[in-house]
């Protein structure tokens, strides 16, 4: 009998790609389903619309592309649930579907799959149909109001940005999540949930995370603004704690992520303060995702046995 | 502590409390000229020598070589190559027993008395070379190059690869004339002091050896070290960076930084062959994982190792593997119709594992970055190696590669990532890049 031979390791840890990525889809299930509560059954239409047309795109593509069809390792799936995440509350479902398509046929399958983009699918797709649609886009509703037409109003961020007489939600509505904004960035709680999973599964490290809300808080103190707000106002958990950890587009060496991180949060600031836009942690993550193979070339670790 | 590296289930309970077990005296014996790292040894008998155990088979050929012994009496049916477990293939001398089970009998000294010169003779001429796996000429390891001086002794008891425990067993039962090997080559190499690094996974027998360092015959300093269980702690780089701070230099010896690393049955040769002038002709290994009965054997150099699994109850096919050494760093091979070799430290038949068939795309998740104990960045050595960019590896630093296994371990793309690293070095040698 002809007997195959391994090359060592000859045991194996028995973590897989798949159980992490279905690991990260459960770590979002608490922030979807804050997202129905704040934002009704609607928002439920969105993720599903989004996830289904992200993994039946990878499909598609996989089969077109003549691939291994790998739709089963929860990859589309993430990606499906956080593009919902970062859309508006009453967005047109024929707009989720098309983002979708865009995420993972444009930004990822194109680029060559799981493991080759350069920029994160969920937030480029996003950036994509902000150019696009800018009304539908920013039309952002009062939590809590399930009507289909519900009342529009705006998020914490572009009240302060475009100073607005409306009243700013307390720390406590921010923190569970009851104000206005995209469906899955608004309750701070459930996504530290999610997040503090990601890290105690050791999914993801801290670096990231920390130095991105890190640097925020400290420009926000050196700069006077309220910390805490700009801290819980906008995507910013969101962002740190599931976009910009993003294996593939974030650096690989502990002292990239900081890098990275720390950029990320330089960058969202600006963009808050002086930019165009009430938000910026979209366009800084994607900014950065640019320079990752740089910051990786520029933090390789000393090797053991080399030169201090 | 040294950076990186992986906590593994040990599974060393499977044999932990076998005692060291003498298995039976071959029949036949295949012994490889080549069972060490340098030149082979040049026969010194021919087909139809009536051989006696302990007699020399074979002399060192250069300074980089070794003395190979019989390890049974009887004759010499045939001088041929043969298979080795170790993947490679050896000019071996294949003896089969009279019957008479004579032997050479060794002569008793008092090693205070001889020179350093006389010691490393005795050493050369017993066959001992680093029985932990690497099969490096002790004899060369003890004779410290002009212009470097050794500090430090240190006695590698780790053990670190899961299941093997034939070192323990070794320790455990022969913690006396171990430490008296210690101070042999501490005198021969003129160094006053000396460590015992052990895993805490083997902190039961610390006290035995603590005792029998207090009983030691000089004046030489030796201090127990007890160190964490993480994998690979018994790599000589990792253990005299936990030991003692040192890093060795990346292409350097250890003695760069004044240690030198002894494995617990090399040192434990290294007595009997100077005080009880017994050469190297037997080891102690373990057979373990799907076996029916695991054991800690005292095995004859050149033993069949397929005889061994038939004691020991271990049978191959049905998704079963047989591999040689630990898992981390092993080799399967295909058929145990092998002999016993000097660095032959464990026999293991595993479950074969339901690995991808294709290799995986790399998810960037930097797992292999946190463990590589050489702070080496296997994904991206990976990648190049995939489209063959062997400079670029070599860029990279995969030379300091030690496939001690963990980036593969942790991986969960299940990317075959020492093979990569293999090959990337095989090709780096074979194109001279």
């Amino acid at each position: 009998m002809e007997r195959k031979i391994t090359c060592s390791p000859h045991i194996h840890s028995n973590e897989t790609t798949a159980k992490i990525m279905w690991s990260v889809v459960i770590s979002l299930i608490p922030a979807t389903i804050g997202s129905v509560y704040f934002f009704g059954v609607y928002a439920l239409k969105i993720i599903g619309v989004s996830v289904i047309s992200c993994v039946l795109t990878e499909l598609l593509s996989q089969i077109i592309f003549r691939k291994k069809i790998r739709i089963f390792d929860g990859s589309a799936v993430i990606t499906g649930l956080l593009f919902a995440f970062v859309l508006p509350p009453r967005i047109p479902l024929w707009m989720v579907s098309l983002g979708g398509f865009l995420a993972i046929f444009l930004v990822k399958e194109l680029f060559g799959g799981l493991g080759f983009n350069i920029f994160n699918p969920a937030l480029t797709s996003r950036a994509i149909l902000l150019s696009s649609f800018p009304v539908e886009m920013t039309k952002f509703t009062v939590p809590l109001d399930y009507r289909l037409d519900a009342i529009t109003t705006a998020t914490p961020l572009a009240i302060i940005k475009e100073n607005l007489n409306v009243h700013l939600p307390s720390y406590w509505q921010m923190f569970i999540g009851n104000r206005a904004g995209c469906i899955g960035e608004t309750s701070i709680l459930l996504l530290l949930i999610g997040g503090i999973f990601l890290l105690w599964r050791r999914i993801i490290t801290w670096h990231i995370p920390i130095s991105y809300i890190l640097t925020v808080a400290i420009l926000s103190l050196i700069f006077r603004q309220d910390v805490l707000f700009q801290i819980m106002a906008g995507g910013l958990i969101l962002g740190a704690f599931f976009m910009a950890t993003d294996y593939v587009t974030s650096p690989i060496t502990p002292k990239g992520k900081i890098i990275f991180g720390t950029g990320c949060g330089i960058i969202t600031f600006l963009i808050r303060m002086k930019g165009g836009y009430p938000e910026g942690v979209c366009y800084s993550i994607i900014f950065m995702n640019m320079f990752v193979p740089l910051i990786n070339r520029y933090t390789l670790p000393r090797k053991f046995g080399g030169k201090k | 502590m040294f950076k990186g590296g992986v906590k593994l289930l040990d599974f060393k309970e499977l044999s932990k409390s076998e005692e060291i077990e003498e298995f039976k005296y071959p029949e036949k014996v295949i012994i490889p000229l080549s069972q060490h790292t340098g030149a082979p040894a040049k026969p010194t008998v021919k087909k139809g020598d009536t051989v006696v155990e302990g007699q020399i088979i074979g002399e060192a050929e250069g300074f980089i070589s070794s003395f190979v012994h019989s390890s049974i009496s009887g004759k010499v049916v045939s001088i041929e190559n043969y298979p080795l477990p170790n993947g490679r293939k050896s000019l071996s001398v294949v003896i089969e027993s009279d019957g008479k089970n004579e032997k050479i009998e060794g002569e008793k000294k008092d090693w205070v008395s001889l020179t350093s010169q006389e010691i490393i003779e005795i050493v050369k001429k017993a066959g001992i070379v680093g029985l932990g796996g690497a099969a490096f000429p002790t004899h060369v390891k003890m004779s410290i190059p002009p212009g470097k001086k050794a500090e430090f002794v240190i006695l590698n008891g780790c053990e670190c690869e899961p299941f093997l425990t034939a070192d323990y067993r070794v320790l455990k039962e022969n913690t006396e004339e171990i430490i008296e090997g210690l101070e042999i080559i501490s005198k021969t190499t003129s160094v006053k002091k000396s460590y015992i690094g052990i895993e805490s996974n083997k902190i039961d027998i610390a006290e035995k050896i603590e005792r029998a360092i207090e009983n030691k015959k000089t004046e030489i300093d030796i201090e127990l070290k007890i160190l964490p269980e993480k994998y690979p702690q018994g790599s000589e780089k990792h253990l005299i960076k936990s030991i003692t701070g040192r890093e060795v230099p990346s292409e350097g010896l250890p003695i760069d930084v004044g240690c030198i690393v002894f494995n617990v049955q090399t040192t434990l040769s290294i007595k009997r062959a100077v005080c009880d002038g017994i050469p190297l002709t037997e080891r102690v290994l373990t057979v373990s994982g799907l076996v029916e009965n695991p054991k800690n054997l005292k095995v004859r150099i050149g033993t069949s190792i397929s005889e061994i699994l038939k004691y020991c109850g271990g049978k191959l096919g049905d998704g079963k593997k047989l591999v040689i050494g630990g898992p981390m760093m092993g080799i399967n091979i295909p058929s145990p119709d092998v002999p016993v070799i000097k660095s032959t430290t464990g026999i293991l038949i595993l479950p074969e594992e339901n690995l991808p068939e294709t290799i995986q795309p790399c998810i960037k998740c930097g797992k292999c970055v946190e463990v590589c104990p050489m702070n080496l960045v296997p994904a991206f050595i990976s990648k190049y190696a995939e489209s063959e960019n062997w400079e670029m590896c070599k860029n990279l630093n995969v030379l300091d590669c030690i496939e001690c296994g963990c980036c593969s371990y942790v991986c969960p793309a299940k990317r075959p990532l020492v093979e990569f690293f293999k090959w990337a070095k095989a090709e780096i040698k074979k194109r001279k890049i």
